[in-house]
């Protein structure tokens, strides 16, 4: 009896362990294959070129690999997303968590989901063929592909990310802090930006981080609306390829396996690795840094 | 149903009312929380309202500042008379926060914000909209020295507020509620977090705050209301039973329960 519990309870956390290991050796498999066919990559072309290109074109006859023509069309793109997305998700988060009354946040936040939940291919044709169009009426010289637009719609795609860990951190700030503010005779407004707000800082800034993560790995909405051309430009009125989006082109075309237009996407890929996993070891330094204990 | 006897304190030919509450009730939703309270606070002393758990003390001194207002679905019933104007604070046309900002309030846990300490003291006049900076350094000095904290804190003013010890946080919420010169200063259960030594000093504080500010204290500790307070109201189940001289209190009770309450044979 005491055998049998003893091996049934060994069998669970064996299957535990493989399930936890699964995830584990993902992991460890992306990074192998990103690392292994980048050094592929980096026998051909050298890594100075790499960095200080400000040519992108691998598929060409008169090839150039600088990186930094795809990297400009991820930070446009991601710049113009945090834009909206910071603002507008820190605003919704301060509202949902200090003003909305009960029935108002009931409503609102599934709302908020479901916007999370949109697949990014619908935001990508929405910022292709509504707000483009919309944005040539203002400015008529606007590219049909542009960042401007991809990223505006990205943001607000984000947005429900921002917001939702936000406000997680503004109601996590106990009350005993706002009575001692509404005690000092603050009105609403005075206590959730001079109080609240500071006292959910580092939950504030893992959530930009998150926003941060997402908008920089980001594909579909870029692939669709900004264009494919990777040019080096900071100007988000111009199309321009993101790293992601000249992934997606490359792994769907029919470059044969091994040539260095092939290899170029698994360096693509470790930058774009690099950039998620900078971002995250700032947040959690952040985190650790402005953790308040209550 | 209790027997109510009020009795109220021999009237001294000095003393003035800050403040007088008439047949003040309060309701969370349908439950009656305070019952027709009535009950005079003098200027310039210190006021105590003891009792068991749950008789309605902090409930009563919170509806001074307002504070249930924060919560939905709660009622103020009758009145508190604030003078020398005569505002009644728990009428609906009172705007809380103008309460707030006559009436300061020190709480149970201390609560300093995540700021440095001279932020925490300058918070009052920061939100009352005070810009100016010497205005602002010469009040948080001067209300860090009323809250005896200025001698342990003039080098640490740009330090985070949580690195002080428990007592001195709560000597900090008392700077606090100093900075903006409150008429009365509301004090619920301050010491219940702090050492015995950290409470010592709070208590000295009370009894020489009251020169410049009208103390009510609520408090779970009778010793302590017998040494800082000049009268004693008791309070038991949402009404008050007895109000009057604390030495009165302490030695002759008028009412069967306070006696039992204070002897400790319930509570």
């Amino acid at each position: 009896m005491k055998l049998r519990r003893h091996i049934a309870e060994r069998g669970i956390e064996g299957l535990l362990l493989l399930a936890a290991l699964v995830s584990v050796f993902t992991t460890l498999a992306i990074v192998a294959i990103l690392v292994w066919e980048s050094v592929v990559f980096f026998r051909s072309v050298a890594l100075l070129d790499f960095l200080t290109d400000t040519q992108w074109t691998p598929l060409f006859d008169d090839a150039h690999f600088g990186i930094v023509a795809l990297l400009s069309g991820t930070l446009t793109t991601t710049t113009v997303a945090l834009l909206v997305a910071i603002p507008l998700g820190t605003v919704l988060a301060i509202y949902l968590s200090e003003f909305a009354p009960f029935r108002v946040r009931e409503v609102a936040k599934p709302f908020l989901e479901m916007l999370g939940g949109v697949p990014t291919i619908v935001y990508g044709y929405f910022a292709l063929l509504f707000v483009t169009p919309l944005l040539q009426r203002i400015h008529p010289d606007l590219p049909g592909f542009n960042m401007l637009s991809a990223g505006l719609v990205m943001g607000v795609m984000i947005v429900p990310y921002v917001s939702s860990l936000s406000e997680d951190a503004m109601r996590a700030v106990p009350m005993n802090m706002r009575e001692a503010s509404y005690a000092m005779g603050a009105t609403r407004l005075q206590t959730a930006v001079l109080v609240v707000t500071p006292a959910a800082f580092s939950g504030l800034a893992s959530s930009y981080i998150l926003g941060i993560a997402r908008a920089v790995g980001e594909t579909m909405v870029v692939a669709i609306a900004a264009g494919m051309q990777p040019s080096f430009t900071f100007n988000p009125a111009e199309p321009a390829a993101t790293i992601t989006a000249y992934i997606v082109q490359v792994a769907l075309g029919d470059l044969p396996h091994g040539s260095i237009g092939y290899q170029t996407i698994f360096a693509a890929g470790l930058t774009l690795l690099l950039i998620t996993l900078l971002f995250n070891i700032a947040g959690h330094v952040l985190r650790r840094r402005f953790r308040e204990a209550y | 149903m209790v027997t109510t006897t009020v009795s109220t304190p021999s009237a001294k030919p000095s003393s003035e009312l800050k403040a007088q509450v008439n047949s003040l009730s309060f309701y969370y939703g349908d439950f009656q929380a305070l019952k027709g309270i009535d009950f005079p606070v003098e200027k310039n002393q210190v006021t105590a309202l003891i009792g068991p758990s749950g008789c309605g003390k902090s409930t009563f001194l919170r509806c001074f500042n307002r504070m249930h207002d924060l919560y939905p679905n709660m009622r103020y019933e009758g009145e508190i008379l604030l003078y020398p104007d005569g505002i009644n604070i728990v009428s609906p046309e009172v705007d809380p926060i103008e309460v707030r900002m006559r009436i300061a309030m020190v709480f149970q846990k201390p609560n300093p914000f995540p700021k440095s300490i001279y932020e925490n003291v300058a918070y009052g006049l920061r939100v009352r909209g005070e810009r100016q900076r010497n205005v602002i350094d010469e009040k948080v000095e001067e209300a860090l020295r009323s809250a005896a904290l200025w001698d342990e804190a003039k080098d640490r003013l740009n330090e985070l507020a949580f690195n002080l010890s428990g007592g001195q946080q709560q000597r900090l919420c008392i700077a606090r509620a100093l900075a903006t010169d409150p008429e009365i200063l509301l004090f619920d259960e301050p010491t219940s977090a702090l050492d015995p030594i950290a409470t010592a000093r709070i208590e000295e504080l009370v009894s020489e705050l009251k020169e410049k500010v009208t103390i009510l204290i609520v408090t779970h500790n009778m010793q302590q209301a017998a040494r800082v307070s000049a009268y004693t109201a008791f309070m038991y189940v949402g009404q008050l039973i007895e109000f009057d001289d604390t030495k009165k209190i302490f030695t002759n009770p008028s009412s069967k329960l306070t006696e039992e309450y204070i002897t400790g044979r319930f509570g």
